[in-house]
C-alpha cells in the first residue's frame, strides 16, 4: 500500500515507509505460518488419538478427503459452508468489538424454528423471492431479538456477556423446542418435527449442482461485512472498542451504541444463517436438534484473525473436514463427536503457537485486548458512571 | 549529616560495571555504585537516565547483562525478588505494591514463610514496635486503599523492614507527597540511618537530593556522569553543589536549556515573579458547584467551582488521588455530573456527550497516554483521527478516505516533530515523548478552544517538556482557555496565572501566581488534610 | 395449586434438590478457589465430564464408590493440568483454553464411551448412604437431608474448611493477593505461578469430584454431554457467592432445586412440559444476575496472566 506523502514530507517518513516493506512481507509470511500450523499440528495429534483408539489415521483422513471432496462430496461441503460462513461473520463482528457472543446456538435455533414453522404457509401464498426475503428477515430478527437482553445488560450495566448469552442460549434452545413440538408441529407425523417445506419451494440450486444459492448469499455477505469492518467508520469504532474500551470512551465513541449495534448485527447474521440452512438444505426442523455450528467455527474465526475474507478458506477446510469426517467416522465406527476433539486440539495448538509467536512479535495476538478484558469487570457494575 | 560508621565495614551494596541493554537502548552502561550502611545515597538523574532499570536490577525484577553485585562484600546473583529480599534488599516503588483491598496487617503478613495459620496478634505487636521505632502512627486494620498516599508509603517502608531488609531502595518517593509529607519522610529516613539501614534514594529533583543525601551519584543517559562523596557533600556550599550537579547532568546543554534553572528551584527558596493576566475576557469554561462520583479507589469531586477565561491558563495542583481524574473526566464528558453545572461558552453542557463537547471545541489530553489516549495496534495516522471518526472530509457517508487522512497526518507529523518510522507504524511502538506529541497533534490540530491537560509533561525528557510548554503558551496566545492539572508544582508555577488546589475532591482554594504562590499552594494542600 | 404442597412433592423436591446441588456445590467451590486467585475457569464443563466418565468407569470396573470418586478427581485434574500449563504458566488466554478444554472434554468422553460400550449405557447400583439417626426420620426433610451418601456430609464440611483456609491461613492470603494484585505477591517473594497452579488444580479436582458424583449418584450412569451446562451454572454460582463458601452452598441448593423441580412435579397433578422445566434453572440465573449481581465482586487480576516486569 503506497503512502501518499506530500512532496515536502520529511525524508524520515519516506525512508521509514520503504524500510517497512520487507518487514511487512516477513510479517505476512509469519502470519500465514501461524495460521496454518495449529491446523496441521491438530491433525497430527488427532491422528495419534486415532491410533490409540485402534484406528488407522491415514485411512481415516483419506476417507475424510473422499467424503468431503471426491465424487460430489464437495457439494455437500459447499452447502455446509453457507451457515458456517454466516455464523462466522456474526462472530467476527462482535469479537472485533471485544464482545463474546456465545449464544449462537439459541439464536440459530430460534431462527430455524420460526423459518420452519412459518415457511410452508408463506412459501405457499407468496412469490418465492418475496417469501425468502420475509423469512430471512424473520429469522434475522429472531436472532437479533435474542441478543437484545444481553446487549442491553452489557451496555448499561456492564453485565458480563459470556454468562448472559450462554444462559439465553439454553433458554432459546428450550423455546425453539417448545415451538417445534407445539404450534409448528407437523400434524401428519408422529415424530416431533415441523412440517416439511416441499422440495420445489426450497432455495434453487446452482445449475447442475446440488449447491443452493444460499452459498452465494453467504459469500456476498463476506464481502459486504469485510467492507463494513475495514472501510467504514462503524468498523473503526468497533476496532477501537475491541482494542481498548477506555480509549473508545475517551475519543468520544458511544460505547453503548457500538455494543448494541454489534450484538444486533451478530444476532441477525446468525438468524439468517439458520434461514439459509433450513430453506436450502433441511426443509424442516426436528425437536432436540442442534447442529452446533458455532462451537466448531470459533477457532477458525480466531485463526483468520477476525478477518472475513481470510475466514473463507478456513471455513472451507472445516466444511470438508466435517462432511468427510462424518462419513469417515461412521465407517470407522467412531462417534462424530470426534470432530469436537479435533477442533479443541486446533484451539489448543493455536494458543501455544500464539505464545511462541508472541515472544518475537508485538501485539500480533489472535484475540483483541477487549475480548481478554471481558471477564475482568464485575458481573454488573455497581453504579454506571456514564 | 553522614551517620557514624566504622570505615572498615564492607559497603552494604557495591555495584560494579552494571550493564543492561534493551532492544534499541542501552539503559545502563557500566554503572558502578557504592552504598554504605547508615547512609543515604541519592541517585539523581532525569527521566530516561536509567535509574529505574538500575533499581529493577537491584530488586530482582531484571538481571544485568554484565557486571557484578556485592552485598556486604560477598558477590551475589539476584535472580528474582525473592533473592533480593533474602539478601536484605527491600524496595519501595513509585507505584504502590500494596494490595488496596487488604488491610495493613494483611499486607504485612503476606509472604510470611513457614506458618500456615496467620498469626495476627504477633503481627500486630510487631507492627506497633516498628511504627514506634520510625516515629509514625498506623492503624493495622485500615484498608490500605483507603489510606492517604503518604501513609501508604510508610506502610511500604515498614513492609520492607518487616521482611528483614537492611538496604532500603526508595524510587521517587516524594512524587506523591505534600510538603509536610516530605518532611515526615525525611524524619523517617533519619531514624533509619540511626538504625544502620542503608538507603538508596532515587529522584530527579536536585533540591531533594541535597536535602537528604549523604552521597550523590548522577546518572545520565545510562552512564554514571559523576559522583559526590559524603565529604564533598558535607563540605561544599549549596550553590557550588548545585552548579556541579547541573553541570554533571547536562554538561554542554546547560547554557541553552532554559529548564535547567527549573531544576535548581527549591520549593522554599526561589520564587519568581509571574505576571497575572487581567481577569477579563469571555468565560470559556465554567464549573458551578460541580460534583461527580469517584471510580475505584480514586475519589470524585465535590462542589467544585471554577472559571477559565479566554487566553488564561488555570492550574490545578494537588497530589495524585485527590480527584484530578474525576475533574478532568467531568469536564470532558466522560463522567456524569451528579450535581452542579458545567458550562462551555455560557451554555450548560451537562447532558452533552464527549463527542458533542469535542465539536464545541473542548479538548482533553489524558495523563494515561498509552492506556487511554491511543490505540496501540493502530497506525499513527489513524490514531490522530480517532476523535473525528465519521467526520467529512475524512469519512464520506461512512466510508474512509485513507488518502486524505494520510496527507493531513503527514503534515501534522512534521508540524509537531513526531519521530515515527512511518504513518502506518503502530502507535504503541513510539517512545513516550512521541506519543505525547501525537496526542498534542490530535487534540490541538483543529480549532481547540478549551483544552484540559492532565500531567502534560510527566515522564518526558527535558527537550520534549519544553516543547510541550511552548505549545501550551502558544495555545493561549491564540485565545484558547487552558486548564493544566499537574502534580508538578514547579510546572504550574511556570505556566499558570492562577492555581487551584484540589484536596480530597474539593477545591481548597485558588491562588494567584506571584511571589508567595508556592507557600500558599503548599499550605492549601495540607490545610484541609491530616498529615499524609 | 394444591398439588404443590403435598408431602411427596416436597420430599421429592428437597431430595432431588440435594442430589442436583452436590455436583454444583463441589464444582462451584473449586471455581471460587480459582477465581480468588485470578484464574477464570471456563473449562469446568470439560473437567466435570472427564470426572464423570472416569468416575463412572471407576465404579463400573473396580466396584468401589470411593475409587470411583478418586478416579473422578483424577479426571478433573487432567483437564486442570492443561489449564495450568497453558494459561497459568504460559500465560495463554484463559477463555480460549477453557473453551478448548470444554470441547475436548465433551468430545473425548463421548468418543471413549461409545468406543467402550458401543451404544449401551450400563447403570450402576444405588449408592450407599449414611443415615443420621433420629434426624433422618423427620418428615419431608428427614430422608433427603440426613440420609445421604457420606460424600455429601464431607462436602458440606469442605465448605467450612475452605472458608477457614480463605480467612485464616497464609495460603488463603496468597490466593487473595494473586487475584487482587499479583505484582505485590511477586514483590513479596512468592511465586504467583505456583499459587495459581495449585488453585487451578484444586478446582479441577473438585470439578472432577462433582462430575463423578453426578454420574455415580445422580444418574447412576454416564451419558455423553450429561452435564448440560452445569459447569457454567457453577461459574455463575461462584461469581454470585463473591468467593464466600457459605453462599456457594446456599446458591447450589437453590439451583439444585431448579434442576430437580421437573422430576418432582411429575408427582403432582400439575402438567408442565419438560422443556419449560428444563429452562427454569437458566431463567433463574438470568433473574439472579439481573437482580443480585449488582454487588458481585471479582478480583481485579481475574483473567490476566501474570508476567513479571509488566504487561
Amino acid at each position: 500500500m503506497a503512502l501518499e506523502t506530500e512532496a515536502t514530507a520529511g525524508t524520515s517518513l519516506e525512508a521509514g515507509a520503504r524500510a517497512a516493506e520487507p518487514a511487512r512481507l516477513a510479517r505476512s509470511w509469519r502470519a500465514v505460518v501461524r495460521s496454518l500450523a495449529p491446523v496441521i499440528l491438530a491433525l497430527i495429534a488427532g491422528g495419534l488419538l486415532l491410533l490409540v483408539l485402534g484406528q488407522n489415521p491415514v485411512r481415516f483422513y483419506v476417507a475424510v478427503w473422499q467424503g468431503g471432496v471426491e465424487s460430489g462430496g464437495w457439494q455437500n461441503s459447499a452447502v455446509l459452508m453457507a451457515p458456517l460462513l454466516l455464523i462466522a461473520l456474526g462472530l467476527i463482528i462482535v469479537f472485533r468489538a471485544g464482545i463474546w457472543n456465545l449464544g449462537y446456538d439459541g439464536q440459530y435455533l430460534l431462527g430455524a424454528a420460526l423459518v420452519a414453522g412459518f415457511g410452508p404457509s408463506i412459501l405457499q401464498t407468496w412469490p418465492a423471492p418475496l417469501a425468502y426475503a420475509v423469512l430471512f428477515l424473520v429469522a434475522g430478527a429472531a436472532g437479533t431479538l435474542w441478543t437484545l437482553v444481553p446487549a442491553v445488560l452489557k451496555a448499561w450495566y456492564e453485565t458480563n456477556e459470556i454468562i448472559t448469552t450462554l444462559m439465553m442460549s439454553f433458554i432459546g434452545v428450550g423455546i425453539a423446542n417448545i415451538l417445534v413440538k407445539g404450534p409448528f408441529q407437523d400434524p401428519t407425523v408422529n415424530i416431533p418435527q415441523t412440517r416439511t417445506i416441499p422440495f420445489s419451494k426450497l432455495l434453487p440450486n446452482l445449475s447442475g449442482t446440488r449447491v443452493h444459492v444460499g452459498v452465494l448469499l453467504a459469500l456476498g455477505a463476506v464481502v459486504v461485512v469485510h467492507y463494513l469492518l475495514t472501510r467504514t467508520s462503524f468498523g473503526l469504532r468497533l476496532q477501537v472498542l475491541g482494542a481498548n474500551p477506555r480509549t473508545a470512551r475517551h475519543v468520544g465513541i458511544s460505547v453503548r451504541r457500538v455494543i448494541v449495534t454489534s450484538f444486533v448485527w451478530s444476532g441477525f447474521l446468525i438468524g439468517v444463517a439458520a434461514a439459509v440452512d433450513v430453506l436450502g438444505l433441511w426443509a424442516y426442523v426436528r425437536a432436540n436438534w442442534n447442529p452446533g455450528y458455532g462451537d466448531t467455527v470459533i477457532p477458525f474465526v480466531f485463526l483468520a484473525r477476525l478477518n472475513p475474507l481470510a475466514v473463507v478458506p478456513f471455513v472451507a477446510f472445516y466444511a470438508v473436514l466435517s462432511t468427510g469426517g462424518d462419513l469417515a467416522a461412521q465407517q470407522a465406527n467412531l462417534p462424530t463427536d470426534f470432530l469436537l476433539v479435533l477442533v479443541a486440539l486446533i484451539l489448543l495448538f493455536m494458543t501455544v503457537i500464539e505464545y511462541l509467536g508472541r515472544r518475537r512479535d508485538l501485539g500480533q495476538s489472535y484475540l483483541t485486548p477487549g475480548l481478554k478484558e471481558a471477564l475482568r469487570r464485575p458481573l454488573v457494575r455497581r453504579r454506571p458512571a456514564r | 549529616m553522614a551517620g557514624t560508621q566504622s570505615p572498615e565495614r564492607a559497603p552494604a551494596i557495591e555495584l560494579t560495571d552494571i550493564t543492561k541493554r534493551f532492544p534499541g537502548v542501552l539503559a545502563n552502561d557500566r554503572v558502578s555504585l557504592t552504598v554504605r550502611h547508615g547512609e543515604v545515597h541519592c541517585l539523581l538523574g532525569e527521566n530516561g537516565a536509567g535509574k529505574s532499570t538500575l533499581i529493577s536490577i537491584l530488586s530482582g525484577m531484571l538481571r544485568p547483562d554484565s557486571g557484578s553485585i556485592r552485598v556486604d562484600g560477598a558477590e551475589v546473583s539476584i535472580r528474582s525478588p525473592r533473592d533480593a529480599l533474602r539478601l536484605g534488599i527491600g524496595t519501595v516503588y513509585q507505584h504502590s505494591t500494596l494490595i488496596p483491598a487488604l488491610t495493613v496487617l494483611e499486607n504485612l503478613m503476606l509472604g510470611a514463610r513457614s506458618r500456615l495459620k496467620l498469626d495476627r496478634d504477633g503481627a500486630r505487636e510487631r507492627l506497633a514496635e516498628m511504627a514506634a521505632m520510625l516515629g509514625i502512627d498506623v492503624d493495622p486494620e485500615a484498608r490500605t486503599g483507603d489510606l492517604a498516599l503518604g501513609r501508604q508509603q510508610q506502610v511500604e517502608i515498614i513492609s520492607a523492614l518487616w521482611r528483614g531488609s537492611r538496604v532500603l531502595v526508595l524510587d521517587e518517593p516524594t512524587s506523591m507527597l505534600t510538603p509536610q509529607g516530605v518532611e515526615e519522610l525525611q524524619k523517617v529516613l533519619r531514624r533509619l540511618k540511626e538504625r544502620g539501614t542503608a538507603v538508596v534514594f532515587i529522584t530527579h529533583k536536585l533540591h531533594e537530593a541535597l536535602a537528604v543525601g549523604d552521597r550523590v551519584s548522577i546518572l545520565r543517559r545510562g552512564r554514571l556522569a559523576g559522583a559526590l562523596s559524603s565529604e564533598q557533600v558535607a563540605s561544599s556550599s549549596a550553590e557550588d553543589l548545585r552548579a556541579t550537579i547541573v553541570r554533571l547532568m547536562f554538561e554542554e546543554e546547560t547554557a541553552e536549556v532554559a529548564g535547567a534553572a527549573e531544576l535548581t528551584t527549591d520549593l522554599t527558596a526561589v520564587e519568581e515573579e509571574r505576571s497575572v493576566p487581567a481577569a477579563e475576557g469571555d468565560v470559556f469554561l465554567e464549573l458551578k458547584s460541580v460534583s461527580a462520583r469517584g471510580a475505584g479507589t480514586e475519589p470524585g469531586i465535590e462542589e467544585v467551582s471554577l472559571r477559565v477565561r479566554t487566553g488564561e491558563i488555570v492550574g490545578v495542583a494537588g497530589m495524585d488521588g485527590n480527584g484530578q481524574r474525576a475533574l478532568a473526566e467531568t469536564i470532558a464528558g466522560q463522567r456524569r455530573v451528579t450535581s452542579g453545572t458545567v458550562e462551555l461558552f455560557g451554555v450548560a453542557v451537562n447532558r452533552l456527550s464527549v463527542s458533542a463537547r469535542q465539536k464545541l471545541g473542548l479538548r482533553y489530553l489524558t495523563d494515561d497516554r498509552l492506556g487511554e489516549g491511543i490505540v496501540r495496534n493502530l497506525g499513527v495516522s489513524l490514531n490522530m483521527f480517532l476523535k473525528r471518526i465519521g467526520e467529512p472530509p475524512f469519512w464520506r457517508w461512512g466510508r474512509i478516505d485513507r488518502r486524505r487522512i494520510n496527507a493531513e497526518a503527514s503534515g501534522l507529523v512534521k508540524a509537531f516533530d513526531i519521530r515515527t518510522p512511518g504513518l502506518e507504524a503502530r502507535a504503541g511502538t513510539l517512545s513516550g515523548g512521541n506519543v505525547q506529541k501525537l496526542l498534542l497533534a490530535r487534540e490541538l490540530s483543529f480549532d481547540p478552544k478549551v483544552v484540559v491537560f492532565h500531567k502534560p509533561t510527566y515522564g518526558l525528557d527535558l527537550k520534549t517538556t519544553e516543547h510541550v510548554r511552548a505549545v501550551i503558551r502558544d495555545l493561549v496566545g491564540k485565545g484558547a482557555a487552558v486548564v493544566v492539572i499537574s502534580t508538578d508544582l514547579d510546572e504550574l508555577i511556570e505556566l499558570c496565572g492562577r492555581i487551584a488546589v484540589l484536596s480530597r475532591g474539593r477545591l481548597a482554594g485558588i491562588v494567584d501566581n506571584g511571589p508567595h504562590a508556592v507557600s500558599q499552594v503548599g499550605s492549601l494542600m495540607i490545610g484541609t488534610m491530616e498529615a499524609a | 395449586m394444591n398439588g404443590l404442597l403435598t408431602q411427596s412433592f416436597l420430599t421429592a423436591l428437597v431430595a432431588g434438590g440435594i442430589v442436583a446441588a452436590v455436583p454444583l456445590m463441589f464444582t462451584a467451590l473449586g471455581e471460587s478457589v480459582s477465581e480468588r486467585a485470578g484464574v477464570l475457569n471456563i473449562g469446568l464443563e470439560g473437567m466435570m465430564l472427564l470426572g464423570a466418565y472416569l468416575g463412572f468407569l471407576g465404579v463400573y470396573e473396580l466396584h468401589s464408590e470411593w475409587l470411583g470418586f478418586g478416579a473422578g478427581i483424577v479426571g478433573g485434574l487432567a483437564g486442570a493440568a492443561v489449564m495450568a500449563v497453558l494459561s497459568v504458566s504460559m500465560g495463554l488466554d484463559q477463555i480460549v483454553v477453557g473453551i478448548a478444554i470444554t470441547l475436548a472434554g465433551e468430545g473425548i468422553t463421548s468418543v471413549l464411551q461409545q468406543a467402550q460400550f458401543k451404544g449401551k449405557f450400563p447403570g450402576l447400583g444405588n449408592p450407599a448412604t449414611v443415615a443420621i439417626p433420629g434426624l433422618s426420620r423427620l418428615p419431608v426433610v428427614g430422608h433427603s437431608l440426613f440420609d445421604q451418601p457420606l460424600l455429601v456430609y464431607l462436602g458440606i464440611g469442605l465448605l467450612a474448611l475452605v472458608a477457614w483456609v480463605f480467612r485464616a491461613t497464609s495460603w488463603g492470603l496468597n490466593l487473595r493477593a494473586a487475584g487482587e494484585k499479583p505484582e505485590a505477591l511477586d514483590a513479596a517473594g512468592i511465586s504467583v505461578l505456583a499459587v495459581r497452579t495449585y488453585a487451578v488444580l484444586t478446582t479441577g479436582a473438585l470439578a472432577g469430584l462433582g462430575g463423578a458424583y453426578l454420574a455415580i449418584v445422580g444418574a447412576n450412569t454416564f451419558t455423553p454431554f450429561m452435564t448440560q451446562g452445569q459447569g457454567f451454572i457453577a461459574i455463575v454460582i461462584a461469581m454470585l457467592a463473591r468467593g464466600k463458601p457459605l453462599w456457594v452452598g446456599v446458591s447450589s441448593f437453590v439451583f439444585g432445586i431448579c434442576l430437580s423441580i421437573g422430576t418432582a412435579l411429575q408427582l403432582t397433578s400439575i402438567n408442565i412440559s419438560s422443556d419449560v422445566i428444563n429452562m427454569l434453572p437458566y431463567i433463574a440465573i438470568m433473574a439472579a444476575l439481573i437482580l443480585f449481581a449488582r454487588g458481585s465482586y471479582l478480583p481485579p487480576a481475574l483473567c490476566l496472566p501474570y508476567v513479571r516486569g509488566g504487561t
